[in-house]
């Protein structure tokens, strides 16, 4: 059996992958591909740990994970095609309305 | 055979998450998003969670991906030259910050004391009862309240999304 360390280690991987995509891309759908990217993570540590605990709180707490995220995405998208209406540009460097 | 397989689905999920940040063209993305997207349901299939397997599948590049699709389609973005920050200040700063992030998770994955409570589930009971099953009667028992409140947020959502997308606010 692969060990427990080899899952977390993966995801770990994966959500600084997602930090990293969040904080250096401009593209508001690319950002938001990246938060996708870091819910993912923390879902495989999820379901590894359910594994290894022989428990399966985790798989649940997935699924509640997965409709909040489906919840997410479709509300940030709805958002950004109001911005890109009003402003023609989904770089985040450019919406600066609210900049002081 | 499961290490083999833990290997190969675990590199192609980091090689296409690192594509993801890299790709200039969101399509492309968008394309390597479901490859580690699958390769990750994959690792749920190894993990013995069947229909969270099934659901990353669905859910995620089926659903949520199309609409990401639908999306990228909609706003029609040109070839962005500036893919990344003009501040460059700015990009060192976060991958530093993410590489501190990384040497923390692996300090705590290290030093890791407590594990929880463990459950009842063993893998033989899965096999025999059936993955699916389990996690029904305790969604529809022990957790019927959270159930409960995700449909909600899920109908919240539909609404909201209703009244941003109508042209006039």
């Amino acid at each position: 059996m692969v060990p427990l360390n080899y899952y977390l280690i993966l995801s770990g991987i994966l959500f600084v992958i997602g930090v990293t995509g969040v904080l250096v891309r401009r593209n508001a759908i690319i950002i938001f591909m990246s938060i996708e990217l870091m819910l993912n993570a923390v879902n495989l540590t999820f379901i590894a740990f359910s594994r290894y605990l022989n428990s399966i709180d985790g798989q649940i707490f997935v699924i509640m994970v997965m409709a909040v995220a489906a919840a997410e995405v479709v509300v940030g998208l709805a958002l950004i095609i109001a911005v890109f209406r009003i402003k023609e540009t989904v770089n985040v460097d450019e919406i600066n309305i609210l900049k002081w | 055979m499961e290490f083999i397989l833990f290997y190969i689905f675990g590199f192609i999920a980091v090689v296409s998450a690192l594509l993801i940040i890299l790709q200039k063209n969101p399509i492309y993305s968008a394309v390597f998003l479901i490859l580690t997207l699958f390769s990750v349901a994959i690792l749920f299939l190894l993990l013995n969670a069947q229909f969270v397997a099934a659901v990353q599948v669905l859910v995620y590049a089926g659903a949520i991906m199309t609409l990401f699709l639908f999306a990228i389609m909609l706003l029609n973005i040109k070839y962005e030259e500036k893919a990344f920050s003009k501040l460059a200040n700015l990009k060192i700063t976060g991958i530093f910050v993410t590489f501190v992030l990384f040497i923390e998770f692996m300090y705590m994955i290290f030093l890791r004391k407590g594990l929880g409570i463990a459950g009842n589930i063993s893998p033989e009971k899965v096999a025999e009862v059936g993955n699916v099953e389990l996690i029904g009667k305790i969604l529809f028992t022990k957790y019927l309240f959270p159930f409960e409140v995700a449909s909600l947020v899920l109908l919240v959502a539909m609404v909201g999304v209703i009244v941003l997308a109508k042209k006039k606010f």
